[in-house]
């Protein structure tokens, strides 16, 4: 096989085949990556499409005597304390609750792989980024959040609204607190990357820092940067709720997953369900992105790829 | 005799590698590693040097350095004409395809996470701005070249034998049709009967496509199959640069002496006749060298002058090359001879 063979001139030889393809595929064989994805597909549309589907019609003088209810037909996960329908509540503080996870997780990865990289690669970036991201975990979060949003909050209300301004604010804050646990593992997975041979063969080709990175370094910490980021999207979505329980987030009436788990807590001996499904919603959701991104894990690794 | 002999296309001079030591609260910088120390020699065009040593003697920050892997102390590295040693980078990388390296370890110098296609290509990404076909076409050149199947083309490395995966990281090497290679040990991690295979591809490409090679190895005798001349590396100096006939016929230094008789010797009754020199004693540090000769700790035929003045490379005898006092102190202590590091043989 090793043998030197002339050309095969019969058989054409194959073309390079398309990596999005068998990357699928082989995410398709991960069972628990599957379910996560249908999951938190579901979720997604749960909170898009079903505030549309379903709205029931709320006139003020019902509240009164809907409050508090069980499920039942017309409630299906039961009312609240104000007779506000928890199902509807639910859907509306699942699309912030999402957004904000999946968004602060994102700021606080790039920004994370970003420093990180930056600082394992160039020897000269290291002290001043490492000591910078050491400022950062020393910093204490809530009296930092505090101030960001004392200083900010009505400033970018009036820019763009006080909802988006302050969900600006808050996937914001989070992105930029927790991006500094990824930029460590980062930096010490790129320290041992550049040393390795193949590292050393694209240098001794003349490839320029930016296409090092991009084609050895940034795919071969591909693995600890999923663990990094799927455990990232949970944290957010609790400190998002932690936030808002202290008033320095959403305003009390603007539903979020943890803020409905927050209210729940006072009546939850009289009305566990209450606590129950944002619970469930927010488990769910960390459970599924954590499958899927093991599945994705895998599944962009050749090694595990071929068997 | 002047005329006929040809220009070397590589050039070393006194190259010099030193890696500082920093240390204390302060991180002050104490000391240097000299892994090199002061390295010269030259590489006729098509012909092949081996660089033979034991571990941790500085041969392969020998083949690094002069590629500029690492960032030499000192020293010229003429490659074709330009000092590599000084090239900004922009000429650096325009320079590079001239000048290319197969690694010791084919597992660790490919990229888990690119197919075959994807690392030979690399340097025709880096160089050409030629289409995918064009690019998958010297693809497969290369592979015909190297002896791969074509169908090998979409599989990752770690589908492939160690025979297999050094293949690549020869192909990759000669994607940009450089004219010299520099191999750092590249069959150190292969079983004997792929040895063999490699070895013979890089003889048959060295013919073909008329490579010059730098064959780093510590397997002396694929060195002395392989190679025109040899040079004997001890803690970061060259002990001595014969012609590989010569040398594995007579060896000059006494180290290189003690080296050679740990050759294998497949006859049994030669082998049991010949007195194997065992040395004592360990390498000192590279850190701190011995103010004399390098190898003036361990050598069994030390004199005074070898304790204190450090022997340069000089030639004793036409084209062998000899740090020794041995050959020099004898009968030129005051003719200060004037042919030192002129290595072909040639007055210029």
């Amino acid at each position: 096989m090793t043998d030197a063979t002339p050309a095969p001139q019969t058989a054409a030889p194959p073309k390079p085949a398309s990596a999005a393809r068998e990357i699928w595929q082989q995410f398709r064989t991960h069972k628990g990556a599957l379910f996560g994805l249908i999951v938190l597909s579901c979720l997604i549309l749960f909170v898009l499409v079903g505030p549309l589907l379903w709205d029931p019609p709320q006139r003020l003088s019902d509240t009164i005597r809907m409050k508090n209810q069980g499920p039942s037909l017309k409630a299906p996960f039961g009312t609240d304390q104000l007779g506000r329908d928890m199902l509807l509540r639910m859907m509306q503080a699942g699309r912030v609750s999402l957004a904000v996870g999946l968004v602060a997780m994102t700021i606080a990865i790039v920004f994370g792989t970003l420093i990180g990289t930056l600082a394992g690669y160039f020897r000269r970036l290291d002290g001043p980024l490492m000591r910078l991201t050491d400022m950062f975990l020393a910093l204490p979060l809530i009296p930092l959040l505090l101030v960001m949003v004392m200083l900010f909050r009505d400033r970018i209300a009036s820019l763009i609204g006080p909802e988006l301004g302050a969900f600006t604010l808050i996937v914001f804050a989070i992105g930029i607190t927790s991006w500094m646990a990824t930029a460590r593992i980062v930096r010490g997975e790129v320290l041992t990357l550049k040393e390795r041979e193949y590292v050393l063969a694209a240098r001794s080709i003349g490839s320029r820092p930016n296409r090092i990175i991009r084609r050895h370094i940034l795919p071969n910490v591909v693995s600890p940067v999923m663990v990094a980021a799927t455990l990232g999207v949970a944290e957010a979505i609790i400190t998002e709720s932690v936030l808002s329980f202290l008033g320095l987030g959403f305003p009390p009436d603007f539903p979020t997953w943890g803020r409905l788990l927050y209210d729940g807590l006072q009546y939850m001996q009289v009305y566990p369900e209450r606590v129950v499904w944002p619970g469930v919603a927010i488990s769910l959701t960390v459970l599924s992105v954590n499958y899927i991104g093991d599945g994705l894990r895998d599944a962009l690794d050749p090694r595990i790829r071929g068997r | 005799m002047l005329d006929a002999q040809p220009q070397p296309l590589v050039q070393v001079q006194d190259l010099k590698m030193h890696f500082p030591i920093y240390s204390g609260i302060f991180r002050k910088h104490t000391g240097d590693v000299k892994a090199v120390d002061g390295v010269s020699f030259d590489i006729l065009p098509g012909q092949t040097l081996g660089l033979v040593g034991e571990s941790g003697c500085g041969k392969s920050t020998v083949g690094r350095a002069m590629l500029r892997l690492y960032e030499p102390t000192a020293g010229r590295v003429i490659i074709d004409g330009d000092d590599v040693a000084k090239l900004a980078p922009e000429p650096l990388r325009k320079k590079r395809p001239t000048m290319q390296m197969v690694f010791q370890d084919p597992q660790a110098s490919l990229n888990p996470r690119m197919t075959l296609a994807e690392i030979v290509s690399e340097p025709l990404d880096e160089h050409t701005n030629w289409t995918r076909d064009q690019k998958l076409e010297r693809v497969y050149e290369l592979m015909d070249q190297v002896g791969l199947n074509r169908r090998f083309v979409n599989r990752f490395p770690h589908e492939f034998s160690g025979g297999q995966r050094q293949r690549i990281g020869i192909a990759r090497a000669l994607a940009l049709k450089p004219r010299f290679i520099v191999c750092d040990e590249p069959i150190a991690a292969l079983d004997v009967s792929i040895q063999a295979q490699v070895v013979n591809l890089l003889e048959d490409l060295q013919e073909k496509l008329g490579l010059t090679y730098l064959f780093i190895s510590h397997d002396l005798s694929m060195v002395r199959h392989l190679a025109q001349r040899v040079a004997v590396m001890y803690l970061g100096r060259i002990a001595e640069l014969s012609p590989s006939k010569d040398l594995y016929a007579r060896p000059l230094h006494p180290y290189a002496e003690a080296l050679l008789s740990a050759v294998n010797e497949p006859d049994p009754e030669l082998a049991a006749r010949r007195n194997r020199i065992i040395l004592k004693g360990d390498v000192p540090s590279p850190a701190n060298p011995p103010k004399g000769c390098n190898f003036c700790t361990r050598c069994p035929k030390v004199m005074d002058i070898c304790r204190t003045v450090k022997p340069d490379l000089l030639e004793v005898e036409p084209g062998r090359l000899v740090a020794c006092h041995l050959y020099t102190a004898a009968g030129s202590t005051g003719a200060s001879e004037a042919n030192e590091r002129n290595q072909q043989g040639e007055t210029r």
